[in-house]
């Protein structure tokens, strides 16, 4: 498999605190790496250091064989994010949410594209509507409609399914899975949901205090550790 | 720089605006009012005695004047405080724009709010008052770009605070620009002022500019130096303001500051 991302010895400081401390993997390409952690454990600071919002203080990031963010815009246009917790304007309608970041990815066809993802999402009904109408599972579908306008070759998701209904969290599962193996893109995905990660990630990075745990398959993590369980592993390891 | 994503942050800005009532009348209410204040103070002092046609040039002209910086300002840090206000700081600054590209736009933006601006004032004071602030003929593409500049300038000293300090420095986003006003001689001459801010006044553009407007509609013609000096200072001011910007970018950057603004 193709190496699509390369960290290397990243670091962040926070005044005297190392949000990150030597965090070095690789993301190869159609690769699901699920993110775990406790509250504090750097999961936040490491998006944000991928997606260019955090300066790393330390440390490597290319994307594509490309160095980040030197490289900045160009690689942005190749990789998107979704996060529980970073919405749309309200104000504005669905439709109109997805023009604005259809431009802004430069989309050859924004209107096809957009009414594809919105009938994949279950919005289309919705789409002349203002995004403050929708519920929170709703807004969290309209932000992976528009982490997917670019078909990223990366996808950074920050707690996707995070108040999801059950069916819709297994639906974006799904999707995510479908878009890895039939898209061949590549996802980072970080979750509370133990049992989410595992059975979606086709490998897993443990942080802790900034720092790399631990980092493989499921199962080489399970042999590696003696744990029988993801969870079993999260509590071996005094997250 | 992208043409496409300049063109998709100012879409956001027309769409948020169609989309409110509010925001649209914000853009007209205050011009309004003020335009009527001033041009009825410039009919009582008529009938007092003064002379009506300097009175009320001096006072419209320079209305009109000084809600082009105001409004080049504004346009500038009220846009970026909507993206922080709707959360939507992060989705942009994590798409492919360019900080050059996202500020262009904000300019575009603010040229549009001066447009409305200027029309609807230009139009109500010829209206009411018969005031046609297109006498100052060419000169007034010269002041409204130095006014401009001076705005942007301001724009992006408040834009930098506000990354800086966070959401609690948004109230410069209309009160800075004010500051500016009774040194800027808009509506009297910066010689009534005292010694001390004659002083302050003479490193102010917009002083320069409304000296100038009143120059013109009196004696038709311009003291060119006027003028010199309100580009030099804008430059100064503009790049200034631009480098001030771009440091500060780079230090929320680097402290992390950008995902938390509005929370």
């Amino acid at each position: 498999m193709d190496t699509i991302l390369e960290v290397k010895n990243l670091s962040k400081k926070f005044g005297a605190f190392w949000a990150l401390k030597d965090v070095s993997f690789t993301l190869y390409e159609g690769e699901i790496l699920g993110i775990l952690g406790p509250n504090g454990a750097g999961k936040t600071t490491l998006i944000n250091c991928l997606l260019g919002l955090v300066l790393p203080t330390e440390g490597r990031i290319n994307y594509f064989g490309l160095p980040f963010p030197k490289y900045r815009s160009k690689v942005l246009e190749k990789v998107n994010f979704a996060s529980n917790y970073v919405g749309l304007p309200l104000s504005l309608t669905l439709e109109e949410n997805l023009l604005v970041y259809a431009h802004l990815y430069r989309l050859k066809n924004p209107k096809e594209k957009i009414s594809e993802l919105l009938k994949l999402f279950g919005l289309w009904e919705k789409r002349k509507l203002r995004t403050r109408t929708l519920s929170s599972g709703q807004m969290m579908r309209l932000c992976l409609a528009k982490a997917l306008l670019n078909e990223p070759r990366i996808l950074l998701l920050d707690e996707p399914t995070a108040g999801l209904d059950p069916e819709i969290a297994r639906d974006t599962r799904s999707l995510l899975q479908s878009l890895s193996h039939e898209k061949n893109t590549s996802i980072i995905i970080t979750s509370h949901n133990l049992s989410e990660i595992e059975r979606i990630s086709d490998r897993v990075l443990v942080l802790q205090k900034g720092q790399v745990k631990a980092l493989g398959t499921k199962e080489e993590l399970l042999k590696s550790f003696e744990a029988k369980s993801l969870e079993d592993l999260y509590f071996r390891l005094n997250l | 720089m992208n043409p496409r994503r300049i063109y998709a942050v100012i879409l956001r800005q027309v769409f948020l605006y169609r989309r409110s009532f509010t925001r649209v009348l914000d853009v007209f209410y205050w011009p309004t009012v003020d335009l009527l204040l001033w041009g009825f103070i410039t009919i009582y002092l008529a009938r007092g005695g003064a002379s009506l046609p300097p009175y009320a040039s001096f006072f419209l002209g320079g209305l009109i004047l000084w809600n082009i910086l105001l409004r080049a300002q504004q346009g500038v840090s009220v846009s970026f405080l909507e993206d922080i206000w709707a959360r939507n700081l992060i989705n942009l600054f994590v798409s492919p724009l360019k900080i050059s590209e996202y500020l262009v736009a904000l300019v575009c933006i603010s040229l549009i709010k001066v447009a409305f601006a200027f029309g609807v004032m230009s139009f109500l004071a010829s209206l009411c008052f018969g005031f046609q602030v297109f006498k100052l003929g060419f000169w007034l593409l010269l002041f409204v770009l130095n006014l401009c500049a001076m705005g942007w300038a301001i724009g992006l000293v408040t834009m930098s605070a506000i990354l800086w300090f966070g959401q609690e420095a948004e109230i410069l986003a209309w009160a800075l620009a004010f500051l500016f006003l009774p040194v800027s001689g808009v509506f009297y001459p910066v010689e009534v002022l005292p010694e001390g801010l004659r002083q302050v006044a003479t490193i102010v553009p917009a002083s320069y500019v409304f000296e100038g407007m009143r120059e013109v509609l009196l004696a038709k013609s311009l003291n060119l130096s006027l003028l010199q000096k309100a580009f030099l200072l804008n430059l100064f001011y503009l790049s200034g303001s631009l480098v001030l910007f771009l440091t500060v970018y780079r230090k929320a950057l680097e402290k992390g500051t950008i995902p938390k603004i509005g929370e």
